[in-house]
């Protein structure tokens, strides 16, 4: 009842507006009423994802949308760096976890909010975790983060008996990334819209430089820094530990030795900018295009949350470099889609007995559908389970590296065969079934 | 031996905290920032808004005007506002929140409204970098247009209601020096070299190398090489259509060697780059048609004393392209298959080249500045450096006034009113509900009760005003009716959206760099889409 009618609050003016009085442009089915604001402030959860640049924009956002039971989880604690854009963190707070800081400013900022904050990694939190939101919303700044959380939401996903999808399964997903003054923004509706690895093709592959270049033919100045990144520090390892780049004693080194092969050659342009820049592959941020990617995100959790509007279908392109210029477009759904299609993966292999292991995992990195980081591979042969390679796992690295160089008729695996996969971007192994080209009765 | 290390090459507390945009527009755009005054009238939330995403990257000050007291209403949009400060004036409480964001950003405010300054205080807007302007009156944003108008400050006017919204930039005369385009081909002048890169270009004889050195020519070596050959065979001609460019091509694919027991030919890397630059690096690179206009400009045939640095060294590269017949050349080459000492060799001339076009540059922009009585600081190196560099993305703006726009009674629509489905359908709308405002002293459908007969208000305020200008276009009902049922809801996501785009337009406008948009920008967040008219 208080709540209730806090909603008549002159506070509110603004959402009662859209939420109880009809519209043209409403969906059909909508029926106005203060019920669904009162279902905003007092029942809908929303989680964040990301307590960066478009973290701190959302969580603001949604705040000031009357949603008040909202999550933000982060792993990462705040950089000098940061605070060009990241307006919920001070100066002070540089060091300290950024959800909880952010949370702690928004709930002491908008009366009633209760920002719950998560510092941990996404891949801490369990699947009845992630069940409880209404909708998620990522402001990410990493492709396997991404391809994690939507193979979470499509995990969640209930079929019944005759294949139909269980409408109250669907937590929608709603994403956004920006570079510059480049933006994007859509809407996931895991088993109905195309999910993150539909459209896995969308995200540009890192910029790398070809060994050979960087050893043998210098030409940038970039090559100079990437050969004693790659090669120099790994061999020299002045301070005994891996590379950091946010270490200043790390950068200061990496600079002096990248001065001094770039003067070898005689190219120039080895600033401390660009060591930054290429060591951490840095992607260059600015406040205004967060605010506007992670604002269009939060119209579309509104209209989702509150279904009032339709929300966007599916995909927004947005780019303030000349002018302002946006375009929506419906990513399509990939039929043969590795998390979200049912569809056991084929992997063709010609010869079973030539194709080591190695290969196998190197096709599952390298191919563009599968795009893994360090998959491990296990099966069931005879009935047993057999672990063929683990690399996450020092001890069974050592006791399963043996398999990689043997091939997968060595290895007993047969035409058919199902492999349990896992690896980083994805929260449920994935089955990937072979199929030899050339069967093993073929074979001598 | 090795060139010194510079002691400590970690950067200022400064340029860290800046770093990320700093890689965007670099430290020059970074100065014109932090040399900045702005004015925001009006601390909506659309207007605190705009203001963060200026604060956060470091604009010098700030100043709000703003007369009206902090309400409940306010509390439930604006972020940058507190619960205990209802009844305060707004300008102090957003200013206090707002001063929060950055510590390097000076801000005051002015508890005034904006018709009060601009009728008692004479001079006050003149001495901003840019102004503004949310949630003004028809009548106050006419009168202030003008003014800024002639004082030549830029406005920038922004509404925000319910998912709707528009930013309207008016400027006088604005001038892009870099403009950061997306994709450039690179500026080889492989058909008219200057002497020393035309002896390094022909002293190679490709056919003559062995095949260690062909893999290793950097590919403009290779493309002058066939198109020597080619100019040959066609009287001197350069390839310009596009069976020509083939032809160049099919020179340039059948000098690789064929793999031994197959039917193809192989390229190695460098003869398919230069088969690439083939496309667009072959033909004379005119002075494109908005460099050229600014080199027509008055601005830049008739300087006075007041001419800024710009149009000055525009002037000295009127004398340059007039002598030459071509842009100073950019000096910087993409990365090329190559081997490092060619292309370091190759990069060094193309740099020299550049490095003695600014130097003449400067000399005769330097002169010009003396000649006109104007100080020796009005024309730096590192200035022109940026303007040589950039030549080919010179861009010249100017704007109409807003004031214009609303006392003109045959507004120009035509061509934008012919698709019924057309964002600018809103714009007049959003007109509509600025005369409504003005005659009926409040929002349509702002009182529960009155939401249809406002309806009907609504649509015969924007009727008048479509016969005003001429048309008798009917516009899509539904559209008057949306607008009506906000009443005066804004709804805070929508107004983060057109406040981060409209803080950018600023930050282009103060750094003189990326295209400002020109001159109006309609936001439909109902359907996530947008457009700009130029009006």
């Amino acid at each position: 009842m208080e709540e209730f009618q806090e909603g008549t609050q002159k506070r509110w003016i603004h959402l009662r507006n859209i939420l109880e009085r009809p519209g043209p442009f409403s969906r059909p089915e909508y029926v106005p009423s203060p019920e669904i604001l009162e279902f905003l402030l007092t029942s809908c959860k929303v989680l964040i994802i990301g307590a960066g640049g478009l973290g701190c924009e959302l969580l603001k956002d949604l705040a000031m949308m009357g949603f008040r039971h909202l999550h933000i989880i982060d792993m990462d604690v705040i950089d000098l760096s940061n605070l060009n854009r990241q307006f919920l963190f001070r100066h002070k707070d540089i060091g300290l976890p950024k959800a909880e800081v952010a949370a702690k400013y928004v709930n002491a900022r908008v009366q009633g909010c209760q920002v719950v904050p998560h510092y941990c990694p996404i891949q801490d939190r369990s699947e009845g975790f992630y069940q409880q939101f209404h909708v998620i919303v990522c402001g990410l700044d990493s492709v396997p983060a991404r391809r994690w959380i939507n193979g979470m939401v499509v995990s969640l996903l209930c079929y019944d008996e005759d294949g139909v999808l269980d409408q109250s399964s669907v937590i929608p997903l709603v994403d956004g990334g920006t570079e510059g003054f480049k933006g994007n923004a859509r809407v996931i509706v895991p088993g109905v819209t195309a999910c993150i690895e539909c459209t896995l093709d969308l995200y540009p592959p890192q910029v790398t430089y070809p060994l050979c270049t960087i050893a043998n033919t210098p030409r940038l100045p970039e090559h100079c820094i990437e050969y004693v990144k790659v090669a120099q520090w790994p061999k020299d390892n002045p301070f005994g530990v891996d590379l950091d780049g946010d270490d200043a004693q790390h950068l200061t080194w990496v600079h002096e030795k990248a001065v001094e092969r770039a003067t070898q050659f005689n190219i120039k342009g080895v600033t401390y900018r660009l060591v930054q820049g290429v060591v951490k592959n840095i992607i260059p941020a600015v406040a205004s295009t967060n605010a506007v990617i992670a604002a269009v995100c939060a119209t579309e959790v509104f209209k989702i949350a509150s279904t009032s509007l339709v929300p966007l279908n599916n995909f927004m392109i947005f780019n303030d470099i000349d002018g302002i210029y946006t375009y929506i477009y419906e990513a399509e759904r990939k039929v043969d889609c590795t998390v979200c299609s049912n569809i056991p993966q084929l992997v063709t292999v010609e010869d079973p007995s030539k194709m080591k292991l190695k290969d196998l995992v190197e096709l599952l990195r390298e191919s563009p559908k599968f795009q893994m980081k360090s998959p491990g591979l296990t099966t069931t042969v005879n009935g047993t389970n057999k672990t063929l390679y683990m690399s996450t796992i020092g001890a069974i690295e050592k006791m399963t590296k043996g398999n990689l160089t043997k091939s997968l008729l060595e290895l007993g695996l047969k035409d058919g065969q199902e492999l349990m996969v896992a690896d980083t971007t994805t929260p449920n192994a994935i089955i990937v079934k072979l199929a030899f080209k050339q069967s093993d009765t073929e074979m001598k | 031996m090795s060139s010194p290390v510079p002691k400590s090459p970690e950067q200022s507390e400064k340029s860290r905290k800046y770093d990320r945009q700093l890689r965007l527009w670099g430290d020059h755009g970074q100065r014109l920032l932090e040399n900045s005054k702005v004015c925001l009238i009006n601390a909506t939330a659309l207007g605190t808004e705009i203001l963060k995403s200026l604060i956060l990257p470091g604009v010098g000050s700030f100043t709000i005007v703003d007369g009206e007291k902090v309400t409940e209403e306010d509390i439930g949009c604006n972020f940058f506002l507190e619960y205990e400060s209802v009844g305060l004036p707004r300008a102090q409480i957003a200013t206090q929140c707002l001063l929060e964001l950055n510590p390097d950003v000076r801000g005051d405010y002015i508890d005034e409204t904006a018709e009060h300054i601009l009728s008692n205080t004479q001079n006050f807007f003149k001495n901003f970098t840019l102004v503004v302007a949310t949630g003004v009156s028809e009548k106050v944003l006419v009168t202030l247009s003008k003014h800024l108008w002639e004082c030549n400050v830029p406005l920038l006017v922004c509404r925000s209601i319910g998912f709707l919204g528009y930013v309207r930039l008016q400027i006088k005369e604005h001038t892009i020096i870099e403009a950061h385009p997306d994709s450039e081909s690179p500026d080889l002048r492989l058909d008219i070299p200057w002497p020393a890169l035309q002896e390094y270009l022909d002293g190679v004889n490709i056919e003559q190398l062995d095949q260690k050195e062909k893999n290793h020519v950097p590919p403009p070596v290779i493309l002058r090489y066939y198109l020597n050959k080619y100019k040959e065979s066609h009287e001197g001609k350069l390839p310009e259509k596009r069976v020509e460019k083939e032809a160049l091509k099919q020179m340039i694919r059948d000098s690789g060697n064929s793999e031994e027991g197959k039917q193809r030919f192989v390229l190695d890397e460098n003869f398919e780059q230069a088969i690439h630059y083939a496309n667009s690096c072959v033909t004379t690179r005119a002075v494109p048609d908005h460099v050229q206009v600014i080199l027509d400009d008055d601005c830049c045939t008739n300087l006075t004393q007041s001419s800024s640095s710009f149009w000055i060294m525009c002037a000295a590269l009127r004398e340059m392209v007039e002598a030459e017949g071509a842009l100073p050349v950019r000096g910087t080459l993409p990365d090329m298959a190559a081997d490092t000492n060619s292309y370091v060799t190759l990069q060094n001339i193309y740099q020299k080249r550049a490095q003695q076009q600014v130097e003449v540059i400067y000399r005769r922009a330097s002169q010009i500045a003396r000649n006109l009585g104007l100080s020796q600081e009005t024309i730096t190196e590192s200035e022109v450096k940026y303007f040589c560099k950039h030549s080919s993305e010179l861009h010249l703006i100017r704007g109409t006034c807003i004031a214009d726009e609303y006392q003109k009674t045959n507004l120009d629509l035509t061509a934008y009113l012919e698709d019924p489905d057309s964002l600018i359908f809103y714009y007049v709308v959003l007109r509509g509900l600025e005369r409504f405002i003005g005659e009926f002293n409040a929002y349509p459908g702002q009182f529960e009760d009155q939401v249809e007969p406002d309806i009907l208000k609504l649509k015969g305020v924007i009727g008048k005003l479509l016969s005003e200008w001429g048309y008798s276009h009917a516009l899509r009902e539904e559209r008057v009716y949306e607008v009506c049922r906000y009443g005066t809801a804004e709804l805070h996501s929508v107004s983060s959206i057109l406040g981060g785009c409209a803080a950018q337009e600023v930050i282009k406008v103060i750094t003189n760099q990326y295209k400002p948009l020109n001159n109006i920008f309609i936001y439909d967040g109902i359907n996530c889409t947008s457009a700009s008219f130029c009006l």
